[in-house]
């Protein structure tokens, strides 16, 4: 676990009472499949989480990722397969047995229960030789507020609550039975942009501050890129992809999954020998077998092309400044749509409903025959 | 859960069938409770009226059901209780209406007394009825020098049978009139439709489903409608006695057969009638 | 309830009249004057004679066995309603949609059909008739059947309005708690309960005024004992037939007092819970 964290935590000085920070834990799914009905949700995944990491699943909406991350809680239960927790197999474990905090889409708060009975529920319904004082559960309450930055708001209603406070408590209250693995469904969907963006900050810092092993669906790449250790992707009940942020950005392993991440342009094409063409752009394609091929080249791999380079010639419609790069919106000889961002430091001039020249400097290539799935 | 060739046997008898359907406990308890009491109060008594019904044999049961007596009373409960239920789709409507778009004082009163006939015994709803309509009542009164009978006749089971099925529309209508936001009628308005072409071509027809459901709903408390009746329909045989007024004298007589097959026949048109229920809060589900 | 559509598209002023004028005179024509009428029936020989029919012995004898017979069927009820709509709204099963149509069942089937019924399983020629006659046990034309044709009628009415709010309230707060640790009993406590206390109360008022007033099926089960066997509605029945009007519109006027409590409390808690989805039967 990181011992650095940017903000000074509560929780480095009192420990957590009455119970103890349980040491992390590994989760691995083996070859699970789910289904509704006749629909497929899950087609044989398989999964492993480190302890303490915090791993994002990510894909479209309908992929699987929330059936996976309710099998994991015991929400609901597999058809085959196996759900481990380190050794322990939890396949049939009942919800209540597995140890887990989870994060409702819609935080699914005890609605005429105020903020410190919803977050003291999952101590207050122990069994009476396992229950703590009722002094002690009040302080742990009073922690958790802490942690969640709630102090003082113990006595209001979810209802009396803005969204980002809401989503704050039912992360207390998750985090109140001392789970070993933490799962939020969409924590953030539900947010506008600042919440999200303040909420993110914070999910990190608890993470930090706890160390629990923490899963999280979100159909935003970016979130996923950036608060996440490693992201999962799921398309259609798979798995496409298991890596790092910077290796999914850099090095996709699909063509959905550079398709889903990094906004990048779609190029046709085709490959010979190893390299991908198309009109005004050559790519090395080491892997990619010979034929039709789509080449992914994000934003930031187009730039204005130097005299002596092979460019793609384009119409620039629009320039828009969006922060550090100014974004280009192009349009190709064939009425394609092409996205560019350059860096705004090396302004090199540009005037917008003018012909431009962009050399692709990098990009993923995979192969587009109809034949190869994927 | 079981078409999908396990890896591993996961399911072990029924009841881990059903505890693995779902996390949340209580399935087993709670739907055995319900479907034991379900068969004890509902089921097992009304399949005794179709196993006495079946002791008759065929010729004695179509006999029994469809004696002339019978047929007439059937006559008289389906088309009293179609009337009652046009005439309440109409002013069911009206009232809806009223009720969802126009503020006026007393609404909230008016809003409450719709539902009188759901919380006033049905005994009493006779009695006050018969007493209204016949020929020394308050309207029975004025409508007699004009010639019109209006209890101890079929106009008085009409009456009843408008009276208990008076809810219905006003209420399946309610929620749909209110849900049709505004905004749709004036999208319809600006986009130069008149007045009258919005009620017709973009209300009316989204009301629909509603409108028939309550009129379906109507209809059926009004074939089985008993109380109300018997005080103002007068019980003339092969006039104003309705079907169950018929049971309800076949079994005096200790016919159990006769009465059975009769109960038997308003007890397929019930299963009917809530088919149709149910296909039409189908199709309205689909279309709203 | 809510308030009026604000009309932007204002109607013209004599279609709202008309509107509400004839909205008003079917609802004042249909309902508002049979029950004038039987308070000014019930009051006719003052309010003394009134009081008196009311005293008498056999009709005090019918408010007890009515109460008795609400008493018995609404608990149960209320039983079954909660069983039925935890495992309806909560879980998934086959064959769910055609349970909820079997609990409607006795909504259209005849009242008077549904006391036959009984007659044929208990009764003296019925199923179980030999069998209770020898062990003693009275059920057609006593309290107990009574009490089971009651049941029958006013069977979906709590079970109704539990089921369309718990599904409406979705199960994400169940699955809360069980991820929580949280018992079945406990979240059903804790957790749901609290969630539905309204229906609840709600589904309890009108399945209370239904047995109450409930006729036709209990008529048929009684066997009309005067003092014995008799419920209000069918003791105003017996006094009806025997000419004796100011006895029936005083018992008569005993229930549309309850129908108009029914009616305020209702309303009042419609108010009180005014996000509750407006219910339609």
């Amino acid at each position: 676990m990181n011992a650095f964290s940017p903000v000074p935590i509560a929780l480095e000085t009192k420990p957590l009472s009455p119970t103890p920070i349980p040491s992390p834990v590994a989760v691995s799914l083996h070859h699970v499949e789910k289904r509704f009905g006749r629909y497929p949700a899950l087609n044989g995944v398989s999964l492993k989480v480190e302890p303490g990491e915090l791993l994002a699943l990510l894909g479209p909406s309908g992929s699987g990722k929330t059936t996976l991350l309710r099998l994991i809680a015991g929400l609901d239960f597999p058809d085959t397969g196996e759900i481990r927790f380190d050794d322990r197999d939890v396949t049939s474990t009942h919800a209540g047995q597995r140890g887990v905090g989870f994060v409702f889409q819609q935080y699914a708060l005890f609605r005429h229960m105020s903020v410190a009975k919803n977050i003291a529920f999952g101590l207050d319904v122990k069994p009476r030789r396992d229950r703590a004082t009722r002094s002690e559960r009040a302080a742990r309450v009073e922690e958790l507020l802490a942690l969640v930055d709630l102090e003082g708001l113990g006595g209001r209603y979810p209802s009396q609550l803005s969204g980002g406070q809401r989503q704050r408590v039912a992360l207390a209250r998750a985090l109140a039975v001392s789970p070993r693995i933490l799962l939020l469904d969409e924590p953030f969907g539900a947010l506008d942009a600042t919440v999200r963006k303040n909420l993110r900050r914070e999910l990190r810092r608890i993470h930090h501050a706890t160390g629990v092993t923490t899963v999280f669906v979100t159909h935003d790449q970016e979130e996923a890129l950036d608060l996440a250790d490693r992201i999962a992707i799921l398309n259609d009940g798979r798995i496409e992809q298991l890596d790092r942020p910077g290796e999914v950005l850099d090095h996709p392993a699909s063509a959905f999954v550079a398709g889903f991440v990094g906004q990048a342009n779609q190029i046709p094409g085709e490959v010979t020998a190893g390299v991908f063409r198309a009109p005004g752009v050559e790519l090395p394609a080491a892997h990619t077998p010979d034929g039709p091929a789509l080449a992914f080249v994000r934003p930031d791999q187009l730039a204005p092309a130097t005299p002596d380079e092979r460019a793609l010639a384009v119409w620039l419609e629009r320039i828009t400044p969006r922060g550090p790069v100014l974004w280009l919106d192009c349009r190709t000889p064939d009425g394609a749509t092409l996205e560019a961002a350059i860096p705004r430091s090396n302004d090199p001039a540009l005037a917008a409903d003018a012909p431009i020249q962009l050399a692709a400097r990098g990009g993923q290539v995979f192969s587009n025959s109809p034949t190869s799935g994927g | 859960m079981s078409m999908v060739a396990s890896k591993r046997p996961l399911l072990v008898g029924t009841g881990k069938l059903f505890r693995r359907r779902s996390a949340i406990p209580g399935l087993g308890v709670t739907l055995g409770v319900t479907l034991t009491a379900l068969c004890l109060i509902v089921l097992i008594p009304l399949a005794s009226v179709f196993a006495a019904a079946t002791q008759l044999g065929l010729g004695g049961f179509v006999r029994a059901a469809f004696s002339a007596r019978a047929l007439h009373a059937y006559a008289l409960s389906f088309t009293a209780s179609l009337i009652g239920a046009a005439v309440n789709s109409v002013f069911g409507l009206l009232t809806a209406w009223a009720l969802v778009r126009y503020d006026f004082p007393g609404r909230a009163i008016l809003n409450a007394l719709v539902d009188l006939p759901f919380a006033l015994p049905t005994a009493v709803a006779g009695i006050a009825l018969a007493g209204i309509y016949s020929t020394n009542g308050w309207i029975g009164a004025v409508l007699a020098p004009l010639g019109i009978k209006a209890a101890y006749n079929e106009v008085g089971v009409v009456i009843a049978l408008t009276f208990v099925g008076l809810p219905f529309v006003v209420r399946t209508v309610e929620p749909v009139l209110r849900d049709l936001a505004a905004d749709v009628e004036e999208a319809a308005a600006s986009l130069g439709a008149g007045r009258w072409r919005t009620i017709a071509r973009v209300i009316l027809p989204a009301l629909a489903p509603a409108w028939i459901t309550g009129f379906t709903l109507a209809f059926a408390r009004a074939v089985g409608e008993y109380g109300s009746v018997i005080f103002i329909a007068g019980n003339m045989p092969y006039r104003t006695e309705i079907a169950p007024l018929l049971i309800t004298i076949e079994l005096e007589q200790f016919d159990y057969g006769a009465a059975s097959a009769i109960a038997a026949v308003m007890l397929v048109v019930a299963f009917l009638m809530l088919l149709a229920i149910n296909a039409v809060q189908a199709w309205s589900r689909r279309s709203v | 309830m809510a308030r009026a559509t604000p009309d932007a598209s204002q109607d013209p002023f004599w279609a709202k009249a008309a509107v509400i004028g004839l909205a008003v005179s079917f609802i004042g024509l249909m309902l508002v004057l049979p029950l004038v009428a039987v308070f000014v029936q019930a009051l006719s020989k003052g309010l003394a004679a009134s009081l008196q029919a009311l005293g008498d012995p056999d009709a005090l004898a019918a408010v007890r066995l009515t109460l008795i017979a609400a008493a018995l069927a609404v608990p149960v009820n209320t039983a079954f309603g909660l069983c039925a709509s935890w495992a309806i709204a909560k879980h998934d099963f086959p064959g769910k949609s055609l349970l909820i149509t079997l609990i409607d069942l006795p909504f259209s089937v005849s009242p008077v059909v549904a006391g036959l019924s009984y007659v044929l399983v208990f009764g003296l020629q019925g199923w179980f008739g030999p069998w209770l006659e020898t062990h003693g046990i009275k059920i057609i034309f006593a309290t107990p059947g009574i009490v089971l044709a009651t049941v029958f009628v006013t069977f979906p009415f709590i079970a109704r309005e539990l089921i369309s709010l718990m599904q409406a309230q979705g199960t994400d707060e169940e699955e809360a708690a069980v991820s929580l640790g949280a018992s079945g009993l406990t979240i059903f406590r804790r957790v749901t309960a609290p969630n539905v206390s309204w229906g609840l109360l709600y589904g309890v008022l009108l399945c209370n005024a239904r047995a109450m007033g409930e006729f036709g099926a209990v008529s048929v089960v009684s066997g009309h004992i005067r003092g014995v066997t008799d419920t209000m509605p069918l003791h105003v029945e017996i006094l009806y037939n025997e000419y004796d009007f100011v006895g029936a519109f005083s018992v008569a006027a005993l229930l549309c007092l309850l129908a108009v409590a029914t009616l305020v409390l209702k309303t009042a808690l419609e108010r009180f819970q005014p996000q509750a989805e407006s219910r339609a039967r």
